[in-house]
């Protein structure tokens, strides 16, 4: 069994008294896409947040390729080539594409300067492998549509070479082309060696794209089963009933 | 070089403003500027679009237009400052002091010391920055909101300048440290027209560098006519403002006061024009590096990310707490800037200088265009907006009308823009 490029162990937060994620364990190897399912408020943001650096856990560990790191805030989360597509798409809305792109990022002008052409080229460039039909660069992103905020959030993730891929719903705003080609770039991730935690609410997307699939509910994990063992009606109920496929009810 | 995969823009329709890409909120408060002042010169008679009046407008709007640019980069990140007023009278009577007494007494300079007013200046700037920057600290760090931060502030900074004065007021200041609150420095005309050759000269480098960056990469650019356009415009701006200053004369009284003064006699006709004063000069170095910053810098589009979204640019990895205390800082800093020019403007520092700046200035910030919702906002309209309201006021003055009335005025016309920028921003569906 090699390492796992990300190991989650034993995470517990909670918010007030809220237990928001109760002692869960989670991984996630290089090449793989794993799943992360549960009902509304199971604690699946929550989670990937505390990967992210958006919040920090109560307790539990991180350790990624076998290291223990300290995820402090999202900038110790970028230094390890963690990239993220939030549930919310975290997007400045008065900022043009290509200036929320290089959020924090921005290539500059050897005179220091933020090079906003130079910018709008590499995001013409991404947006054409992603969204061909994406043509508004010089509109902040409150001008744009749900579905073409949400590509500008899957480019921002895509474009600096991540190592670890975390999707929060990345396919919940998209029309069935722009959908399939997300899938078809998860699948190419996935061959360049990156790990993918992939947060989706349809089973049919994490059957088909995931390797492993690890259901929570309200806070606890329910279990982590390879999807080629299971049926869609398997992963259904152990959402809804919270109970491990096979386990004999009482 | 074009890339290949850059897909090429879509062949649109532009109107004439699209085609010149301009602005036409900034169109919109110009022409409002413009029949504020026409107004004017028809009531008075012609009395205030004279050479003499335009360069007193000027130099009376400084000192709030240099803080006004500072307080469009508070508002976009959603925050206030109620205490830039304040904290330009504690630089002030620091300086003051600094001028008069701390460095004549205590380091034994001299009066008249060329050291001094340098020394001044730096120590007031240095002061200002500080004391500036805590009330970021407070508000990025501690999360106390910015209203109630700087309202304190208000009373701190105002009573430590009075209580460092007695609420006495301190002068006559430094003549070198005079220079810089406009009539008593000015570049003449000579030096004046060098300026303008240069701005001039710097202004068509800026388009032709923009349009050739486009070009590279592709982009579309204005057709030549327009940038034509553009570049006459702005040459015609630059050269039509040095040539108002530069009409401006020295009085021939005052001129035999300085021949005399010299033990010279005058000659016959001679003339002296005042041309661009230096405070002016400072507030367009500032206008152009607050400009730079707001639309160029990492700073300053962390700024505008912050105001359209703090989580997301947080999540960003953006620190946005040392970001909050980097732009109170600088609004504390210009606040120092503000009060060389206000004090020298006054030749003294008085107990009750930079009283309501804070209005003027956040009036001066909002009617340029800034949202106080956060995001939106710029460093041009905050001056023009500056100009406005300094043009309101003199105009009135100069037309008779009471003071009470002048400022109800002001307060009408600043809840009036407000409402006409929400009207403009929802018809053209701007965030
Ligand atoms: N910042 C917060 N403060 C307080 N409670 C929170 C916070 N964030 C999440 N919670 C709570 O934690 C629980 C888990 O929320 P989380 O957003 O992780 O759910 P989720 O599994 O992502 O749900 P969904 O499918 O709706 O996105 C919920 O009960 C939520 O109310
Ligand atoms: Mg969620």
């Amino acid at each position: 069994m090699t390492t796992p490029l990300v190991d989650m162990r034993d995470i517990c937060i909670s918010f007030g008294g809220v237990h928001a994620v109760d002692h869960v364990s989670v991984d996630l190897h290089a090449g793989e896409v794993v799943g992360l399912l549960g009902h509304n408020g199971a604690g699946k943001s929550t989670l990937i947040k505390i990967l992210s650096g958006a919040y920090q856990a109560d307790s539990g560990e991180i350790r990624i390729g076998g290291d223990k790191v300290d995820i402090t805030n999202p900038r110790d989360a970028r230094a390890h080539k963690i990239e993220t597509i939030y549930q919310t798409l975290a997007l400045a809305d008065n900022l043009d594409a290509s200036s929320n792109l290089f959020l924090g990022r921005e290539l500059i002008t050897r005179f220091g300067l933020v090079d906003d052409d130079a910018m709008e080229a590499e995001t013409r460039k991404i947006m054409g492998r992603l969204n061909p039909n994406f043509q508004k660069f010089a509109e902040p992103v409150s001008a744009l549509s749900g579905g073409q905020r949400q590509s500008v959030a899957i480019a921002r993730a895509v474009y600096f070479d991540a190592r670890i891929l975390i999707m929060d719903e990345p396919m919940a705003a998209l029309g069935p082309h722009e959908t399939q080609m997300v899938a078809e770039l998860i699948e190419q991730l996935k061959s360049e060696g990156i790990g993918i935690f992939l947060i989706s609410h349809d089973i049919h997307d994490v059957m088909e794209l995931c390797d492993r699939a690890s259901v929570m509910k309200n806070g606890k994990l329910v279990g982590t089963v390879d999807v080629n063992d299971v049926t869609d009606d398997d992963l259904l109920s152990m959402i809804i009933l919270g109970k491990q496929p096979g386990a004999k009810s009482a | 070089m074009a890339h290949p995969d850059t897909d090429l823009p879509p062949v649109r329709n532009r109107n004439l403003f699209q085609t010149l890409d301009l602005d036409v909120r900034l169109l919109g408060m110009i022409a409002a500027f413009a029949v504020l002042c026409i107004g004017f010169d028809l009531v008075t008679g012609g009395r205030f679009l004279t050479p003499r009046n335009i360069f007193n407008l000027t130099i009376q709007t400084v000192s709030v237009a240099i803080m006004a640019t500072g307080m469009v980069f508070v508002i976009v990140t959603r925050h206030i400052d109620l205490s830039v007023g304040a904290l330009l009278a504690t630089s002030s009577a620091v300086m003051a002091m600094a001028q008069t007494q701390w460095l004549p007494n205590m380091l034994g300079l001299e009066l008249g010391s060329p050291l001094i007013p340098w020394i001044t200046i730096a120590t007031g700037l240095i002061v200002g920055t500080l004391i500036g920057a805590f009330p970021g600290y407070l508000v990025g760090y501690l999360m106390i909101p910015a209203f109630i931060v700087t309202l304190g502030g208000l009373l701190v900074w105002r009573n430590v300048a009075w209580y460092m004065t007695s609420g006495r007021t301190i002068g006559p200041l430094d003549t070198a440290f005079l220079k810089f609150g406009g009539i008593n420095g000015t570049l003449g005309a000579t030096g004046s027209w060098i300026f303008a050759a240069l701005a001039v000269a710097a202004a068509l480098y800026g388009l032709y560098a923009t349009r050739r960056n486009k070009l590279k990469h592709g982009f579309w650019v204005k057709p030549m006519w327009a940038e034509g356009v553009i570049a006459a415009i702005i040459s015609g701006t630059i050269l039509g403002f040095v040539g108002i200053l530069t009409a401006y004369e020295v009085p021939a009284r005052k001129l035999a006061r300085m021949f005399e003064a010299k033990d010279e006699v005058m000659p016959e006709g001679f003339t002296l024009s005042y041309g661009i004063p230096y405070s002016v000069l400072l507030l367009i170095f500032i206008t152009i590096t607050m400009t730079l910053m707001a639309s160029k810098s990492r700073f300053g589009r962390y700024i505008f990310a912050t105001g359209g979204n703090p989580e997301a640019t947080e999540l960003a990895g953006i620190n946005t707490r040392w970001l909050t205390v980097k732009i109170f800082g600088l609004m504390g800093l210009l606040c120092a800037i503000s009060a060389v020019v206000a004090s020298a403007r006054l030749t003294n520092h008085t107990n009750d200088i930079g009283t309501l700046d804070e209005l003027r200035v956040i009036a001066a910030a909002v009617i340029g265009g800034t949202a106080l919702a956060g995001g939106i906002g710029t460093i041009y309209g905050a001056i023009l907006g500056a100009l406005i309201m300094q043009s309101l006021q003199s105009g009135m003055a100069m037309v008779g009308v009471d003071a009470p009335l002048q400022n109800m005025v002001v307060g009408a016309v600043l809840v009036l823009a407000v409402l006409v920028d929400i009207v403009y921003r929802k018809k053209t569906g701007a965030a």
